[in-house]
């Protein structure tokens, strides 16, 4: 959005008025015309990757029962659709991954506004959660294991373990940089601690959440891919590691691309909501 | 009449591992019913400390503040704050930042409503009221944050350097409007600033503090002998100079 910097009553209005001259025309054809060539490149560049690879395999330049090859992914694809399990799998994952996800979010902000209203309490847990967040979580999957058990449900708590800590501390160090001059806006009308937090502090947040809940995203997944090594029956990180234990590299591939694209969904997902929620950034 | 404000041997002291600092000594001054009073100091001297304990949201450490005789414990729906920016909120549209102050007093009625539309209108500001901050200009801008200020019908208006964020040919610009509005909505007015010319262009009286401890240095009365005075024209007139030399003089600025 161009906004006007005339001061007193003169508004952005003028700009709009004026008929658009032919500069401005060739301006927006050449934009519009870089935007087409960047997209159309993108799309060549992943058609002759996989093309080249399909030859390359067919050609026996790469073997392709280590590399497999694009028309092998297609046909697992194929085949784990007829047998009727290629949603199970797809399924689980995303369910374990977004569940996690949601958790993670919700759990590590709720966290964050605790130890935003109690600066004791901050102070307190601090070196807990500097020492946390130093930990490599994964080193924790076997505890849970035998803690919660082997299914979803560890996987889901893996999920949660890696991506709650950065949550927190994202989230919290997006709370303490709102404008002290905002909160005493708030004040000044004898607004109350609870609505400095509402008035304030969560919208003025609303940017650094979402910046959270794109990272968290990718540490998801690679919460579930690491508890569904670890434990599961069934999933896309399941069918990986089944498929390297039986060098079936059609299988890896396959999941592999299929986790990518699901990850890929989940991300624009948040950028949409990122789009609903956070209007009018400055 | 009682004065609005009385400020009674206010002191204040700041503790922090460092030591102690002493913003404010021994600071006494009124002010009267729809009186708009300035009060200049270097800066560092303690004018927003002292705009924070008179509207309650800080605690003097020794002294009393009375607002109409009533004793200052907590911030009162009878004062207005305008801070040094707008402090509009970028995720409301203008008409629901105006609404803020109302919300969080919890007193949003339709009859509030129509005075923030009436107000929005009265100064050229309702067609913009679905529009969100960052399509406005910095001098409406600031325009909206005193009517946000006004909707909660505060009696007492404090203004802390609420122009110094602003380019010069608009804080010009946007002191006449904003006196204009007090003027016409009848409110006394407290103005901190470091700025001289500004503290004298709007001021019936103005109030100089030494630097820190902030005491004050002496209170001059100001009179222009125009008539329909506005800051700017109060600018043009040879007592302006007048008064310029005697706060400067005052101020003793050693750099
Ligand atoms: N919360 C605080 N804690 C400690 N010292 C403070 C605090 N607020 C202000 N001060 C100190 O008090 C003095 C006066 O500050 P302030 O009232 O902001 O001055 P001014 O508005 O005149 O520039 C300054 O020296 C400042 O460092
Ligand atoms: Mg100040």
């Amino acid at each position: 959005m161009s906004m006007s910097n005339f001061e007193g009553d003169r508004v952005a209005k003028e700009t709009q008025v004026t008929k658009i001259s032919q500069e401005h025309i060739d301006f927006l054809h050449r934009v519009r015309m870089e935007k087409i060539s960047v997209r159309v490149i993108q799309i060549l560049i992943f058609g002759v990757a996989f093309l080249l690879w399909e030859i390359c395999a067919n050609t026996k330049i790469v073997d392709p029962f280590i590399t497999s090859q694009p028309s092998r992914v297609f046909n697992t694809i194929v085949r784990l659709y007829e047998d009727g399990v290629l949603f199970h799998h797809i399924g689980i994952t995303c369910w374990e991954a977004f569940v996690g996800f949601v958790l993670g979010t919700i759990v590590g902000t709720i966290i964050a506004i605790m130890l935003w209203w109690s600066e004791f309490l901050c102070k307190i847990l601090e070196p807990y959660l500097v020492i946390m967040n130093s930990l490599p979580k994964i080193a924790l999957g076997p505890v849970f294991i035998v803690w919660i058990g082997a299914g979803p449900p560890a996987i889901i708590v893996m999920t949660l373990a890696i991506s709650l800590i950065v949550t927190v501390l994202e989230v919290l160090n997006g709370f303490l940089t709102v404008d002290q001059e905002k909160i005493k806006l708030v004040q000044t009308f004898g607004g109350s601690k609870y609505q400095v937090l509402t008035k304030v502090v969560l919208p003025a947040s609303y940017p650094t959440i979402i910046n959270a809940l794109k990272i968290n995203v990718g540490l998801s997944w690679v919460g579930v891919i690491v508890g569904e090594f670890l434990v599961s029956k069934a999933g896309l990180g399941y069918l990986i590691v089944y498929g390297g234990q039986v060098f079936k590299l059609d299988l890896v591939m396959t999941s592999v691309i299929i986790l990518g694209v699901a990850a890929a969904v989940m991300y624009q997902g948040v950028v949409y909501l990122e789009k609903m929620l956070v209007k009018n950034k400055a | 009449m009682k004065p609005v404000v009385e400020v009674n041997n206010v002191g204040m002291k700041y503790q922090s591992l460092n030591g102690e600092i002493t913003a404010l000594e021994n600071i006494n001054f009124s002010v009267q019913d729809g009186e708009f009073v300035s009060i200049v100091g270097p800066s560092g001297c303690g004018k927003s400390t002292l705009l924070s304990i008179i509207s309650g949201l800080i605690a003097s450490t020794s002294g009393e503040v009375l607002l109409s005789g009533e004793k200052v414990t907590g911030t009162s729906p009878k004062i207005g704050y305008m801070l040094q920016k707008d402090h509009l909120f970028n995720w409301r549209t203008i008409f629901q930042n105006v609404m803020l102050g109302l919300e969080i007093r919890k007193t949003v009625t339709s009859s509030a409503k129509e005075h923030a539309i009436k107000l929005l209108k009265t100064y050229g500001l309702y067609e913009f009221k679905d529009k969100y901050p960052n399509q406005l200009s910095g001098g409406m801008r600031q325009r909206v944050a005193l009517i946000r200020t006004l909707v909660t019908n505060p009696q007492i208006l404090l203004l802390d350097e609420a122009f110094s964020a602003l380019d010069y040919q608009t804080r010009l610009v946007v002191n006449d409007d904003i006196y204009d509005i007090i003027k016409k909505e009848n409110k006394t007015a407290l103005l901190v600033t470091h700025d001289i010319s500004e503290s004298i262009s709007m001021a019936d009286r103005v109030i100089l503090l030494s630097k820190r401890p902030g005491k004050v240095k002496h209170i001059y009365d100001i009179n222009f002998d125009i008539k329909n005075r506005t800051p700017f024209s109060s600018r043009e007139t040879p007592e302006f100079r007048y008064y310029f030399q005697e706060i400067w003089k005052g101020l003793d600025v050693h750099v």
